[in-house]
């Protein structure tokens, strides 16, 4: 028996238009991270059943990343396709994994499914901000190339 | 005659297919050419050939026939007899059948039937004898591409040249048209194959002919081709493009309107495919057919091509990306893709075509109809859903490019529809004044109407876009009478009153947009057509006015509204409506100049301004308004500042400075014929310094200063050189009069010279802040004047500037630089004008010794016993004891060496030696000294050598200040090259040599600036030497805050040397020192730009061979990882770029 699609058919919805920031890139005030720029690393990530970006199957958007420049906390929650989607751990995965080389390490990051978004909301979340667990995770083989898949496709 | 050898030798040689093709070519064209010179008849050459053109080896005689071929090929134009005609193309049409040695027989009949008229040509009887032979005996799908082709090309030139015979042929020439090019799939042969048909068309012109009964054949073989579909790589076939095929094909699909019922429906069908190339190659199809066919065969298809151009439009519309900014926008900013554009084409085209067909098809047309009826319900933008929006923008776009088609059109659209936007917008079309404030009362209170505002607007500039383009022609007097002019006039008052009333209180961007476009379409129509009333045209200027003067908060508002202002002032007077220019400049120009010299007003400054400016650039007369306006106000700030002390309006006077510098003079030098202006405002400004010279105040403001000489040096150069002498008296008599040194003419003989000395040198600490000033403005006038204006008093000029730059005046200086690359013209007349020539100058400048100096190396005025006579040279190797002297005659030293370099005087060579000398002071003094305790000569030691170091600098760079194109210096070409190759070689052995530290980092302070302004072409070609200097000059320039500005110009040379291909050689070998010291600029605090282009070169770097760089890759890491967390957001998206790219090499 082949093992079918966990969302055959998930809804996809337009990219939205990149909007260029108003201000100059080379002003001289100080940028702090804002959720745009986090957004603008992750929304391009490719989900891992389809061709399609965190962006277009609506995962992700600008409001659910929150960020706090000062304190180094970043919150990102995201809301997977269906309820007992079992690629959102390595959606979660992936999502820390660009995070991990675009921020400095003292940025803590804590990434959770929306509630009530996943039928075990509780053990995602749990398993996903456990560093061990994730660490672990990375250095399964097959896990690491499926994610590796996601973050550098160019199937968009 | 040739000797029978010499020819039998190339004849082998061509037919021998060992030998290399160079020599057969030789070989042909010394055959030819015997030909072409008589020495060798074609009847010999055949005679001699004969073997080769009969034997029975099939490679042996391809060559042969092949070379036949050739030669006749270069005879094209040499007359031959028509025997010698005849039997040639006998041959040849005979050979058609040896499908062996095809190729020559083909090349040898296109030579034949293409030869020139008056050199003999084949008959048509033998023509038609070949078209014959070729319908027999050449099966063309089974060829070759290369003989393909020849066929193609042979078929195509018997039926361009000999229709007739051709034609005679009959049904055969159909079928063996449709033969041949049945299949054909090489871009070259379809391109001829299309225009075959295209020939084949215009030979059997009569309707009712045999073509008719073919035409379903022939478009058989051409319909399969569209859309054109190329899947051709660039490079390839590179002579043939889609674009060229796609046109043939077009040419081809409307070369006779027999065509019409299958091509129409053909494209109509494309036209509603998926695939957006086919669609848009349907619109052109049907655009150029359209034409071709005329308007009775397209009128059938006139409701199925509208509907097709309707749905094309509302389905190609995208999401808007522009918002309402102060661009002309169509329609509601959606971006209209290629399809939606040709529809709208297409749009126009037909409708001029079968203009009340169409129109009444518009008219009825329910999906119009539609939006008019749900009209009501758009109120306002934002509330409008997306497809409304996308359906209103559609009708608008598609009912403008009606509007504009024609007049007639313009009506039916006003009859049709405007009516019913009036009673949206609840206008009346009365005329009476009466009526208008009565419902202006009733306005105020209600929001506008978006839907029916945004298409008004739009058909009224459509209607204005037609009117202006009918202005040239006579037609224009009889439009007043159309019913678009009735129903515009007589619903202007009202709808201006309406539009001016209410553009204060509306807060959506895009009502705002349409308001102010409405309110200035309104008044810019030609009087001839629609004449507002003049208290109209007031209440317009007022409400626009008003938001200039009030709500310059709302910046789009703002800019709309100045926008419009400038359009209508250049409108204004096109008609010569007096009357109305009367009424724009007392409104708007007058009052626009009266908010620059009012203090008391609340509009920002810099919006005054720029209000001014572009108020101004509107007409020629009113920039003569403005000018004086701005003249005025400058002048009044200026006394103010230097003769009450007020220093509150610097900052005023400097944007006003500003202002003038960078706009008015640009807009005058473009505009040209106003240079006059330019000369009176250097006047007033010098009659103002001449006014000031009285008062004791003390003003020291250097932006005010720099923005003052800019202007000045600006607007005297541009000014003719008539002016320029005139100019120059005037300064030179504010001069004489207002500069507390005593300096007196020095025309004649040196014994004044020395007393002139005398009194300088006296002079030497006494230079106050208003001296620096007139001489600052003095030396301004100098440096931006032409090379022949005449200097009054050059030598005492000369050496009041010698003095001043000693002090540390730098436009003095550059004056100096200037004069002296002015004078460096051969021209003799220059030389007696000025009273001075160049060697007089370079002998005041460079011999002269000027200055005592005594024993304990103060610089004195009068020589006492215990002092020599010292020069500028002497002062620059320090000679004095006052170091911040030498640094002055540095850097006035490399001012005059620039002008020097730039005409390439040799003179240069001594400035660069001199400048050198300085850059090793230290090596010069030597250890004993320095350790003796010459503490001060120690410490000022440094800001010395760093000033020569310097001066490296202002030689090589290009200025903004003097001594460029703009203040018309004399520059030649190639200078920097020229100079950096002669200076780069005696910095490399010095570095070399030199063993003290300072000196060292001096030597590479010096190299950093050459490099950074030498091109990089040039730099490129020395990489390899040039690098290590290049490395050591960032870590120097890295170490200054002062220094971050050179610091990215020299990375930005070494990014250009990583990104190009010549550099790679002197990246591998210095590839770890490279690393370092990017690494290094990775963390520089001063300056983001440097951060982001270190990030940036070690990205280049991941490219490098991996061996190379990979043992790199840690320490690469480590320093970018740090950028991550960088305070700028441009300088981390690098540093991720980066990391990822050096991450992924293992």
């Amino acid at each position: 028996m082949t093992l079918g699609l966990i969302n055959a058919n998930p809804v996809v919805h337009a990219k939205k238009e990149r909007v260029a920031r108003t201000e100059d890139l080379h002003s001289d005030v100080d940028a702090a991270v804002d959720p745009l720029e986090i957004y603008d690393f992750v929304r391009d990530i490719r989900d891992p059943e389809h061709p399609y970006s965190l962006e277009q199957l609506s995962v992700l958007s600008e409001e659910s990343i929150t960020v706090d420049d000062k304190l180094g906390r970043i919150l990102i929650t995201f809301t997977p396709t269906i309820q007992h989607c079992s690629m959102a751990t390595v959606i979660g995965l992936c999502l820390r994994v660009k995070l991990k080389q675009c921020f400095p390490p003292h940025y803590k990051v804590d990434i959770k499914v929306s509630p009530g978004s996943h039928a075990d909301e509780e053990s995602v979340n749990k398993q996903l901000n456990d560093k061990e667990r994730v660490a672990a995770a990375l250095e399964n083989p097959n896990l690491r190339q499926l994610v590796d898949e996601c973050l550098y496709s160019s199937e968009l | 005659m040739a000797s029978t050898s010499e020819l039998t030798q190339h004849l082998e040689c061509y037919v021998d297919t060992a030998r290399p093709p160079a020599d057969q070519a030789a070989s042909l064209n010394f055959i030819t050419s015997l030909v072409n010179k008589d020495l060798l008849t074609i009847e010999v050459l055949v005679k001699e050939m004969r073997m080769y053109l009969t034997i029975t080896d099939n490679v042996i005689r391809a060559r042969g026939i092949l070379l036949l071929a050739e030669v006749l090929t270069g005879l094209s134009s040499k007359p031959l007899d028509n025997a010698t005609i005849h039997s040639l193309i006998g041959f040849f049409t005979d050979r058609l059948s040896d499908w062996r040695a095809l190729r020559g027989a083909l090349v040898g009949c296109l030579a034949l039937l293409r030869r020139q008229a008056n050199a003999g040509t084949v008959s048509a009887s033998d023509a038609k004898v070949v078209a014959l032979s070729y319908r027999e005996n050449l099966p063309v799908q089974s060829l070759a591409q290369q003989d393909r082709k020849l066929c193609f090309e042979l078929l195509e030139c018997l039926l361009q040249r000999y229709p007739n015979e051709v034609a005679s042929l009959g049904e055969d020439l159909f079928y063996a048209i449709s033969e041949a090019v049945d299949g054909e799939k090489d871009p070259h042969c379809l391109i001829l194959a299309f225009h075959i048909v295209e020939v084949l068309v215009q030979i059997f012109p009569d309707p009712s002919g045999p073509l008719a009964s073919f035409c379903g054949d022939l478009f058989e073989f051409l319909g399969c081709y569209f859309p054109i579909h190329f899947t051709h790589l660039k490079d390839e076939d590179a002579d043939v493009r889609r674009d060229d095929l796609s046109k043939a094909l077009m040419s081809a699909f409307s070369s006779t309107a027999l065509f019409e019922p299958f091509v129409i429906p053909l494209l109509l069908e494309k036209l509603s495919s998926s695939l957006p190339l086919a669609k848009v190659d349907s619109l052109k199809y049907i655009n150029y057919c359209a034409s071709r066919y005329g308007a009775e065969r397209m009128a059938k298809h006139a409701e199925t091509i509208w509907i097709s151009i309707k749905r094309a439009i509302s389905n190609s519309l995208e999401v808007p990306a522009k918002s309402f900014t102060s661009e002309p926008l169509l329609g509601l900013g959606f971006q209209e893709n290629e399809i939606a554009t040709e529809a709208l084409i297409l749009l126009q085209k037909v409708t001029m075509q079968n203009e009340a067909l169409f129109l009444n098809l518009v008219v009825r047309d329910e999906d119009i109809n539609n939006v008019f009826n749900s009209i009501a319900s758009h109120e306002s933008y934002t509330n409008i859903p997306l497809q409304g929006r996308q359906s209103l923008h559609a009708v608008g776009r598609i009912l403008c490019i009606i509007t504009k088609t024609s007049m007639a059109s313009c009506n039916r659209v006003f009859e049709s529809f405007f009516p019913c936007l009036m009673n949206t917008l609840e206008i009346s079309m009365g005329n009476s004044s009466k009526d208008f404030t009565l419902n202006e009362n009733s306005f105020s209170s209600k929001r506008f109407n978006f839907g029916a505002l945004y298409l008004c607007v739009e058909f009224i500039a459509a209607c204005r876009d037609l009117i202006m383009r009918t202005n040239e022609h006579a037609e224009k007097f009889g439009t007043a009478d159309e019913t678009c002019c009735y129903m515009l006039q007589s619903s202007a008052p009202t709808l201006i009153t309406t539009l001016a009333k209410s553009s204060n209180d509306v807060v959506d961007d895009a009502d705002i947009y349409f308001k102010v476009k409405g309110l200035q379409m309104l008044v810019t129509f030609p009087g001839y057509f629609l004449q507002t009333p003049t208290a109209m045209f007031e209440n317009v200027l007022k409400t626009l006015m008003s938001i200039i003067l009030v709500d310059f908060d709302k910046s789009l508002l703002w800019k709309l509204a100045l926008k419009a202002l400038v359009h209508i002032g250049s409108f204004v007077d096109m008609d010569h409506e007096s009357e109305k220019a009367q009424i724009y400049i007392s409104f708007v120009v007058e009052k626009t100049i009266s908010l620059v010299s009012q203090d008391d007003f609340n509009v920002p400054f810099p919006l005054k301004l720029e209000a001014v400016s572009e108020i101004g650039a509107s007409r020629p007369n009113h920039m003569l308004k403005i000018v004086q306006g701005l003249e005025d106000a400058i002048v009044a700030n200026l006394s103010k500042i230097y003769v009450h002390g007020d220093l509150k309006s610097a900052e005023k006077t400097i944007q006003l400075f500003e202002c003038y510098s960078n706009k008015i003079i640009s807009w005058i030098d473009e505009t040209g014929g106003l240079e006059e202006v330019l000369y009176r405002f250097v006047i007033s400004i010098w009659n103002c310094v001449d006014r000031c010279k009285d008062s004791s105040n003390q003003v020291q403001d250097k932006g005010l200063l720099d923005a003052t000489m800019m202007a000045m040096k600006l607007a005297v150069g541009s000014c003719s050189e008539e002016s320029q002498n005139i100019i120059i008296q005037k300064a030179y008599g504010a001069l004489s009069s207002g500069i507390s040194i005593p300096f007196k003419d020095s025309m004649d003989d040196s014994s004044s010279v020395k007393l002139e000395n005398l009194h300088l040198s006296e002079q030497l600490d006494k230079f106050s802040l208003r001296d620096e000033w007139i001489l600052s403005l003095f030396a301004s006038v100098i440096i931006a004047m032409r090379p022949r204006t005449h200097i009054a008093n050059a030598k005492g000029i000369l050496h009041l500037f010698m003095t001043a730059l000693v002090k540390g005046c730098t436009p003095a200086a550059q004056a100096l630089g200037s004069v002296i690359n002015k004078f460096g013209t051969p021209s003799n007349e220059v030389a007696t004008s000025t009273g001075c020539t160049l060697e007089e100058a370079m002998e005041i400048i460079f011999r002269s010794k000027l200055w005592n100096i005594t024993e304990d190396g103060v610089l004195r005025g009068s020589g006492t016993s215990h002092s020599s006579k010292v020069g500028l040279t002497e002062l620059c190797l320090g000679f004095s004891s006052n170091k911040l002297l030498q640094v002055h005659a540095i850097t006035g030293l490399a001012w005059i060496g620039k002008g020097l370099l730039l005409i390439g005087h040799e003179q240069v060579k001594d400035v660069t030696k001199i400048i050198l000398e300085c850059l090793l002071a230290d090596d010069r003094i030597g250890d004993s000294e320095l350790r003796q305790g010459l503490l001060e000569t120690s410490r000022e030691l440094p800001s010395v050598m760093r000033s020569a170091a310097d001066a490296f600098h202002i030689l090589m760079s290009d200025s903004d200040v003097c001594l460029n194109r703009k203040f018309h210096a004399k520059i030649r070409p190639l200078y920097k090259q020229r100079f950096f190759s002669t200076v780069m070689p005696i910095l490399h052995s010095l570095i070399v040599k030199s063993d003290s530290s300072l000196s060292r980092s001096m030597l590479f302070r010096a190299s950093a600036h050459l490099i950074s302004n030498a091109p990089l072409i040039v730099i490129l070609s020395d990489a390899k030497k040039l690098m290590k200097v290049l490395l050591d000059g960032l870590s120097i320039l890295s170490e200054d805050i002062l220094d971050k500005d050179k610091l990215y110009s020299l990375l930005l040379v070494l990014s250009g040397i990583l990104t190009d291909k010549c550099g790679e050689e002197a990246v591998l070998e210095n590839a770890h020192i490279l690393i370092d010291c990017l690494t290094r600029l990775i963390a520089y605090p001063h300056m983001m730009l440097v951060r982001e282009t270190a990030i940036q070169c070690l990205l280049a770097m991941s490219e490098l061979p991996r061996p190379r760089i990979f043992p790199l890759k840690t320490q690469v890491l480590q320093a970018i990882f740090k950028a991550l967390d960088d305070p700028k957001r441009a300088v981390r998206q690098e540093a991720v770029r980066c990391l990822h790219a050096w991450t992924s090499i293992a």
